[in-house]
């Protein structure tokens, strides 16, 4: 930029310092109140923990095992569920979207326009059928739901792959071809590593799809042996009252602090696959 | 596609070439997607779209019914207040979440110091899931409203603006991000043409700027229309469509609740019910699909102007 920076802009920068801490707020308040015992939360929750309140890591302790489920268990069926959900979807959809655009037959236009069909359906108008659907097949257990992820999420991931590999010249893959390359070994070392930036894309938005989702592992889900984390914070604040403030605070800042870090390191990463899922067409 | 249309000879044979042996792989490329999306998507969207017109409380023994479900739906007084009500959610939002996020976008955009870290901090709410925003922005409710000694679920008034708050901290970093990419793609050159002609910065503002970005403010706004009205996960967690009013012939509506919220508790309310509970499920659908394709239209024609 040419322009020297005035006043003005100084000033500016003085707002936004002042409004970005505003901002962060609601997750100090999580935070300060993670370390106060369950009355202080009650009283005033904008105190700082003093010497009375204070309670060190005892709320964090005390929230790994509270509302007779352990949180870690919760923990790991996220992760598990988040990650093997979005590599099924990364893998599967775009050898999908890499036959609808290169063979282009009829049943790959179909797919296609069901695909794009698809990612207009809110979920209310599945989740019925859907969670009666996964019971009866036997997907409703943490190792098997990701293949509702797969279904109900590869609208959009096809949609957003057959929008690249369009764009991909098909010389490439010819060349490939008269060299020898079969289908398979033409499509995991040629197509696929051409897709690397979309591959990141959609995997920023299926990762931040599926880790906050509540409602379809809430349903498919047999909830007294499997929970997520979103499960597990609204179990505990459907007792809310009679459950441990300060713990739940614990909880909820143990599940929001790997976002946050996650997000500190590949943000450039994050925003532009958030960004490209909004532009998508 | 429509090159192989054009010349038929050369670049059909080629394109055979490639398409041929993936067709031979058809189980290993497409079924394992197809097979999901049938089991995740198209049946259980045909058997919803059965199950609306029918009465059941599993649907191994459904009876057909006709319209009478959708009849009732339109007759249901909780399920037109929960339009009502999201429809005024989704106006008062809209305006509040684009206004800020393009003001933040543009000053953003304004050669200042620290402007990445700034987006860095506005976009992190968007990364929190909607249960726990619920949760902690209710306990924020609760702390302010405690020392007017009252609470979050005493007042519709207060679930309503409690939510819009809490959607407006959510969503606006997303929106940001997506008014910088229009604003950074306008040309250099049209704003310089404008200083050298003495243009003000309020008339580069409204001449230039705004009328640049329309595409990326279409796309907000339905983006933020869209989110509204299938909003579910925040409004759980705030108030769950707390606080209850009795009506004048003796029913309840939840004044709090949303459209996808009032359809999830009339399914889980009860078995009967659940017939019902689809019909109204397809309106939502039918409601949702419109708005998506006027997005589409609207964006369209803005793409043919440029």
């Amino acid at each position: 930029m040419k322009e020297k920076r005035t006043i003005g802009s100084t000033l500016l920068t003085v707002f936004f310092s002042i409004f970005s801490i505003l901002w962060l707020v609601p997750i100090f308040e999580v935070l300060i109140n993670s370390f106060k015992a369950n009355s202080y939360v009650n009283t005033d929750s904008f105190a700082l923990p003093n010497s009375e309140s204070f309670v060190g890591w005892a709320n964090y302790i005390k929230g790994m095992t509270f509302g007779n489920y352990p949180f870690l268990k919760s923990v790991f069926f996220s992760v598990f569920i988040t990650v093997v959900s979005t590599v099924l979807i990364l893998l599967c959809t775009s050898m999908a979207a890499w036959y609808i655009v290169r063979v282009d037959d009829f049943f790959s236009k179909i797919m296609y326009y069901l695909c794009v069909f698809s990612m207009i359906v809110p979920f209310q108008m599945v989740m019925f059928t859907l969670s009666g659907t996964a019971d009866k097949l036997g997907f409703n257990t943490p190792w098997t739901i990701p293949v509702i992820y797969l279904g109900f999420g590869a609208g959009l991931a096809v949609f957003m792959f057959t929008g690249f590999i369009k764009g991909i010249p098909l010389e490439i893959e010819e060349a490939a071809a008269i060299d020898g390359c079969g289908a398979i070994s033409t499509y995991f070392k040629v197509v696929f590593p051409m897709l690397k930036s979309i591959l990141i894309s959609v995997g920023v938005l299926e990762v931040m799809w599926i880790w906050n989702d509540y409602l379809l592992p809430y349903l498919v889900l047999d909830r007294t042996e499997y929970m997520t984390i979103p499960i597990h914070v609204q179990y505990l604040k459907g007792s809310y009252g009679t459950v441990d403030l300060g713990a739940t605070m614990a909880v909820i800042m143990i599940s929001i602090i790997p976002v946050i870090v996650v997000y500190l390191f590949c943000q450039k990463y994050i925003i532009k696959g958030v960004a490209a899922g909004a532009v998508k067409g | 596609m429509k090159k192989k249309k054009n010349k038929p000879s050369a670049a059909a044979v080629n394109g055979h070439l490639v398409s041929r042996p993936i067709q031979r792989w058809f189980p290993l490329f497409m079924l394992p997607t197809f097979l999901a999306f049938c089991i995740g998507f198209i049946w259980p969207f045909i058997q919803g779209i059965w199950l609306s017109f029918c009465e059941f409380t599993i649907p191994q023994d459904a009876q057909f019914v006709g319209l009478k479900n959708y009849i009732k739906a339109f007759q249901d007084t909780g399920f037109r207040y929960s339009f009502v009500y999201t429809a005024g959610f989704a106006v008062v939002s809209i305006i509040a979440i684009n206004v800020l996020a393009f003001t933040v976008a543009y000053l953003l955009t304004q050669n200042i110091k620290g402007a990445n870290i700034f987006r860095t901090v506005f976009f992190m709410p968007n990364l929190i899931g909607g249960i726990v925003l619920g949760y902690i922005w209710s306990m924020i409710f609760d702390g302010i409203l405690k020392k007017y000694g009252t609470f979050l679920l005493a007042d519709t008034k207060y679930g309503f603006w409690g939510l819009v708050i809490l959607m407006c901290w959510q969503q606006i970093g997303y929106m940001m991000i997506i008014y910088i990419a229009g604003l950074q793609s306008i040309p250099e050159d049209m704003m310089e043409a404008a200083k050298i002609d003495g243009a003000s910065k309020w008339q580069t503002l409204w001449k230039i700027t705004i009328p640049n970005v329309m595409s990326s403010i279409t796309i907000c706004v339905f983006l933020t229309l869209t989110n509204s009205f299938k909003l579910f996960d925040q409004n759980l967690a705030l108030t769950g469509g707390a606080p209850v009013a009795f009506q004048s012939d003796g029913s309840m509506i939840n004044t709090t609740e949303m459209l996808a919220l009032n359809i999830y508790s009339t399914f889980y309310a009860g078995s009967s019910n659940r017939g019902f509970a689809q019909a109204k499920a397809v309106l939502f659908f039918i409601l949702v699909a419109v708005l998506a394709l006027a997005q589409l239209r609207f964006t369209r024609d803005k793409e043919v102007q440029q």
